[in-house]
């Protein structure tokens, strides 16, 4: 059978998922301390209403969403606010940040069904508002905003991602092997408030037992669910490459899916939007991949947003004595950090402790057009650098810099190991500063 | 404390100077077979064709104070100029001919990445046109040769012939003038084609060091292809096009008419196979983009058609391309990759007049 794909570029690396595949969710036990970050998402920062000396409860709002594009920050726990201080997060930004001690008993308030199925895509929407919903695969773009079809568009799918393209990360693949049913009734919850003509779930074929298991329960369920397993290709996970590879659309420069008739969803946001309108539980705790060739034991972990990486890396085992870098996310997109407290925020699907991996190889651009051929979005990598290399950042943005999403494919290919991806961050922030 | 850097924090195999490794294990069979069908005078030239290379790579860093030779493309440009040159060659032109290459093609514009041709068909051209008598005298593999040593090689044979007056095809041409080995008569005869596309395949002709043998070189190309390092473009569409333009328009000064040249003896000689998957593939020299290196290799074709049948010189794939290395920053300036999601800026409505 030929497997549907994205048509343009693509890498294929080795995808190290066999480290933690198999190992079960398990729940960490709460740290003494949290720290929880204004700054979980994309956009405006949430305005902090606690001080210092508060207690907060689980579940709790602790801050509130600052404009449309944001999202509200609840209480991961139980305890009392020691500090307010400015953190950093994996991301690079900062903000304020509650830290959080924990009480040793913490309270469990979602153990209620609600009903949903009565309830308007209206209500469900304030729902998935209220609970702090986030797209979860990493972007972390605001869900209740993603969700609202304006005026006069129409949706004509609603595409679940299960792709996870990135090496290592086996967050979402847990999820679906552990907890078919309930990802599947987020779907239905999320099909319910955007109405679509077709809802398909995309996963790629290394995950074939997930396929199976989803078309399995969605039958079993009468749900109107097409599970489309994919061809393996890195970045399918993706929004764009995934509507592509679904549907067949792409989505035009600078617009948004909407535009090609797409909503797409995260298979970690599906369970996060069940758990709010199911139990009406706010997104307080995440699925996180442990993995890398330098940590003890990989784990997949539920994990209360702004746990410190460092008692995730203790809960693991620690680190091995080769361990170099240590990278929130993906290797392929993920953020070297270099502090090892940094708290994890509702992005944060992995964390990797890995030995050295690059060389320190160097040589001047030989023209070979490889990121060329590999760039998804149809760029030209070898220009667009060029261009920034000599401070010409409007010819580089002329070039579609703007429409570069940073995949790393160019550099992953990149025989004389140009710092490409560094180059177009770069020349994306200088750019916008010079308009 | 961690080490930071930016993502992807993976790469993938390819790095340049084991590629370049690899461009030598891949030319490596078809230069031993040389050595093999000239004697030990070839890998005399073959050794001081690199070690000029690499010395003139060497002092020319000590000025610049960058030391390059650890990338391995001077070693590369080195072991094409000695492919290229004739066994019995006087051992001042290889030098002649590398010392160009790397220091006015290459070092003078910046150095790797910055050349403007390919190095080693440049230095070639430069010995070519300074030495001709030279870089146009050959010999025949040590099993055919009987009486006289010196040979012509199958095309400048034809061409010669042509010039005469003489027309006909490859078999009635060279009768006599080339010999052929037995198995390739007998090859031939199964299949109804020229002794001479047969001995120039498996590698028994005249030629210079690395172009005779075909069969080695495309095996070598396929090695390169499938380590991902060349694409398939433009040695399929040189060759491809090349093969047309022969069939269709190549009988005409043979007098044989349209639609009736032949295909087989001039692809697997001249060094095509040479130019196709390992000249015309130069990284640096060719286009980035697909669309480009398509229509880069389509004119190495017809400009090696055209200078083969219809220019004084019996040989084009080192001219044809070079021209269009020249031609290259141009076409990859104009030759665009449609990016993903392309929409066409709408036209500035002309303002309707008063």
């Amino acid at each position: 059978m030929k497997l549907a794909t994205f048509r343009r570029g693509g890498v294929h690396p080795d995808d190290k998922k066999q480290l933690s595949k198999d190992k079960k969710l398990e729940r960490l036990p709460f740290p003494s301390e949290l720290v929880v970050s204004m700054s979980e998402h994309l956009g405006a920062p949430a305005v902090l209403t606690k001080k210092k000396g508060d207690t907060v409860t689980r579940g709790e709002v602790i801050g509130t969403a600052a404009g449309y594009i944001s999202a509200d920050v609840h209480s991961p726990a139980d305890g009392v606010v020691t500090e307010i201080r400015r953190v950093r997060v994996q991301s690079g930004a900062v903000a304020e940040a509650a830290v959080i001690r924990c009480n040793p008993e913490q309270s469990d308030p979602w153990t209620e069904k609600h009903p949903w199925r009565g309830m308007s895509g209206e209500e469900l929407l304030r729902l998935v508002r209220d609970m702090g919903i986030v797209g979860m695969g990493g972007a972390t773009f605001p869900t209740a905003v993603k969700l609202t079809v304006p005026m006069g568009k129409t949706v004509d799918a609603l595409i679940i991602n299960g792709v996870e393209c990135e090496p290592y990360l086996t967050s979402d693949y847990r999820l679906m092997i552990e907890r078919p049913d309930e990802v599947l009734e987020g779907v239905m919850i999320a099909a319910a408030i955007v109405s679509p003509k077709r809802i398909i779930i995309g996963i790629e074929a290394n995950k074939m037992d997930a396929v199976a298991l989803l078309s399995e329960k969605a039958a079993a369920h009468g749900y109107p669910i097409e599970v489309m397993p994919l061809k393996v290709k890195y970045p399918q996970g993706d929004e764009k490459q995934l509507i592509k590879a679904t549907i067949g659309r792409e989505v035009p420069s600078g617009k948004l899916p909407l535009d090609a008739g797409a909503v797409v969803c995260n298979m970690g946001t599906c369970n996060a939007i069940y758990e709010a309108a199911v139990y009406h539980k706010p997104l307080i705790e995440r699925v996180i991949t442990v993995s890398g060739e330098s940590i003890s034991e990989p784990k997949n972990i539920i994990a209360p947003i702004g746990t410190k990486f460092s008692d995730l890396i203790a809960y693991c085992g620690g680190e091995k004595d080769d361990a170099v870098s240590v990278v929130a996310g993906g290797p392929m997109m993920g953020f070297a950090v270099s502090d090892d407290d940094t708290p994890m925020v509702k992005g944060s699907g992995g964390l990797l402790v890995l030995p050295r991996m690059i060389d320190d190889f160097s040589a001047p651009c030989v023209l070979c057009g490889k990121c060329v051929q590999h760039c998804p979005m149809g760029l030209q990598p070898n220009k667009m650098f060029r261009n920034i290399k000599y401070g010409n950042y409007q010819a580089a943005i002329d070039l579609g810099l703007m429409d570069c999403k940073e995949c790393g494919c160019c550099a992953y290919t990149c025989p004389s190991h140009l710092p490409l991806v560094q180059g177009f961050k770069l020349g994306k922030k200088l750019g916008r500063k010079k308009k | 404390m961690n080490t930071v850097r930016t993502s992807p924090h993976i790469h993938g195999p390819l790095r340049t100077d084991k590629a370049m490794l690899l461009v030598i294990a891949a030319l490596a069979p078809s230069a031993l077979w040389g050595v093999w069908a000239f004697g030990l005078r070839a890998l005399l030239v073959l050794a001081v064709s690199i070690a000029a290379s690499l010395l003139t790579e060497y002092l020319l860093g000590l000025v610049s104070k960058e030391f390059t030779l650890r990338d391995y493309s001077a070693a590369v440009t080195g072991l094409l100029v000695g492919m290229n040159m004739p066994p019995e060659i006087p051992l001042y032109i290889p030098v002649i001919a590398s010392a160009f290459a790397i220091a006015v093609v290459k070092w003078t514009f910046g150095g790797l990445g910055c050349n403007w041709m390919n190095p080693a068909l440049a230095g070639r051209v430069f010995v070519f046109f300074s030495f001709t008598s030279q870089m146009s005298s050959f010999t025949l593999p040590r099993w055919l040769q009987l009486d006289a040593v010196s040979s012509a090689t199958p095309l400048s044979a034809m061409k010669t012939a042509v010039t005469a007056g003489a027309a006909g095809r490859s078999t009635d041409l060279l009768a006599g003038t080339i010999p052929n080995t037995d198995f390739a008569v007998a090859v031939a005869d199964k299949l109804g084609i020229s002794p001479y596309a047969v001995d120039a395949f498996f590698g028994n002709v005249g030629g210079c060091i690395g172009e005779v043998s075909s069969l080695l070189l495309l095996a070598g190309g396929i090695f390169l292809i499938a380590a991902h390092i060349i694409t398939w473009r433009i040695p399929v569409i040189y060759i491809g096009s090349f093969a047309i333009l022969s069939w269709i328009f190549g009988g005409i000064p043979y007098g044989l008419g349209a639609f009736s040249g032949e295909i087989l003896v001039p692809v697997f000689s001249g060094g095509l196979m040479l130019g196709a998957f390992f000249m015309a593939t130069d990284w640096v020299t060719t286009p980035t983009t697909p669309k480009g290196e398509i229509i880069f290799a389509a004119g190495c074709g017809f400009f090696t058609f055209l200078i083969r049948y219809f220019g004084s010189l019996p040989e084009g794939v080192s001219l044809a391309i070079i021209l269009m290395n020249i031609i290259t920053p141009t076409i990859d300036r104009f030759v665009k990759v449609k990016p993903f999601g392309y929409v066409k800026k709408p036209r500035e409505k002309k303002e309707a007049k008063a």
